[in-house]
């Protein structure tokens, strides 16, 4: 096989592009695709400070290399879950990769800071693990934003995660959900906006980002995710894919230019207050539906506590892991796409 | 050759030479679901994979994510 662009020897096939690519012209690829992502949903502008939420796995690592390699100013935040050996190792891999290249980590640890950890967490407050795990991190991620001063959280969720959802959004018509699922979700009622920056890349290609980058990554499956629903709908996808290169693409792409819009809350909906009116926990002080948020009501069962600070107060994160110099790479050549892909 | 697999880790005899997509066949493995890497360097579909090769079949996927995600509002 050979490259698309240079014709010298590839190293990856990408069906659904129906192109090969180098080791060059593939990494330019992945970086164009960032980009590409990043300007056609306006997602972040020049000067944006990016927290990315970063948890040793490939896509967050790759989310981080690219962003800086584009030129922004990105700090990640490492979320300990208390998943035993996975969870040491995943640290173990978020933090050489900051302290390899100098950039500025933050590790908020859910048994040392909170007093709990996510498997006793969720059986405690009867939730499925991802569910305690997914309500956890997108509240301690807005609050080290907001607390930080960030103006954009970056999650390094890729095509095949945006596929999955979609298709287990739409066997169950989950229109609220589907209504939210965009690349791009703006601040507001005390949340930052949070940006996807690696929906036009699949998670192969990730993977094989990182192999390219030497960037090590925990390969190691989380022990809570066995068996969901979410891996059930990518081996389903990746089913269909094999036998129709382009249609995890096709249907994620075609739902965001043809369908998303139809499940926009209606008038009435956010007339009536239950879509975007929004108070304030009396516990934490974060955005609340109700008089206490999901967070400090998954915290009070868990038995743990937060930990000893002022809130919204811009103090420092409860335990900074690494501080070393933030360090700008330099922008990478942002010539227009020259390996045919669109 | 000895090739690798994670989640499980476990490593299996193979003969070469054989094609990178006839060894996933043989494995029951879907191409978009992993990649294969042969001495540390990644191989595309049609590469031939010999006898001394040393091979690592890496499992792309990875799950996890809270059904209810994306979410910018809190649960009630």
């Amino acid at each position: 096989m050979k490259c698309r662009v240079c014709r010298e020897p590839a190293i990856i096939d990408i069906r659904r592009h129906n192109a090969n690519f180098c080791v060059d012209h593939f990494l330019r690829l992945c970086r164009d695709q960032v980009a590409k992502a990043i300007d056609k949903h306006d997602m972040l502008g020049p000067g944006d400070r990016v927290l990315v939420a970063v948890s040793g796995g490939k896509d967050s690592l790759a989310l981080w290399d690219i962003l800086v390699e584009l030129g922004y100013e990105v700090d990640g935040l490492y979320l300990g879950l208390g998943i035993g050996e996975y969870s040491a190792s995943s640290e173990g891999y978020t933090r050489r990769f900051a302290e390899e290249r100098g950039l500025h980590l933050e590790v908020v640890d859910l048994p040392d800071d909170y007093g709990f950890n996510i498997p006793d967490g969720a059986r405690a407050a009867r939730r499925v693990p991802c569910s305690a795990c997914g309500m956890s991190k997108r509240h301690l991620f807005d609050e080290a934003a907001r607390r930080g001063g960030y103006d954009a959280v970056a999650t390094g969720h890729n095509l095949d995660d945006e596929a999955a959802v979609l298709f287990g959004n739409v066997l169950r018509w989950q229109d609220e959900y589907l209504g939210r699922q965009r690349p791009v979700l703006p601040a507001g009622d005390g949340f930052p906006k949070k940006v996807k920056p690696l929906v036009r890349l699949g998670e192969r290609e990730m993977a094989a980002y990182c192999v390219l980058r030497e960037i090590d990554y925990v390969v190691e499956e989380c022990p809570m995710a066995a068996g969901n629903k979410h891996l059930g709908y990518k081996e389903a996808l990746n089913a269909i894919e094999e036998q129709s290169p382009g249609a995890k693409e096709a249907f994620y792409s075609g739902f965001l230019s043809r369908a998303v819009d139809r499940f926009a809350p209606t008038d009435e909906q956010l007339a009536d207050g239950s879509s975007d009116t929004l108070g304030v926990c009396v516990r934490c002080g974060a955005p609340s539906g109700g008089e206490v948020c999901a967070f400090c009501r998954l915290l009070e069962r868990a038995g743990g506590s937060h930990p000893e600070r002022t809130f919204g107060s811009g103090v420092e994160g409860t335990r900074v892991a690494v501080t070393l110099s933030p360090t700008r790479a330099s922008i990478v050549d942002a010539k227009p796409l020259s390996n045919g892909v669109t | 050759m000895q090739v690798e697999l994670r989640n499980p880790t476990r490593t299996v005899e193979f003969d070469g030479p054989i094609a990178v997509t006839a060894l996933l066949a043989r494995l029951s493995l879907n191409r978009e679901s992993v990649l294969v890497i042969r001495d540390g360097t990644l191989v595309p579909g049609d590469a031939m994979l010999a006898d001394d090769d040393q091979v690592e079949i890496r499992s792309v996927i990875s799950g996890g994510v809270d059904s209810r995600y994306p979410s910018s509002g809190s649960t009630p």
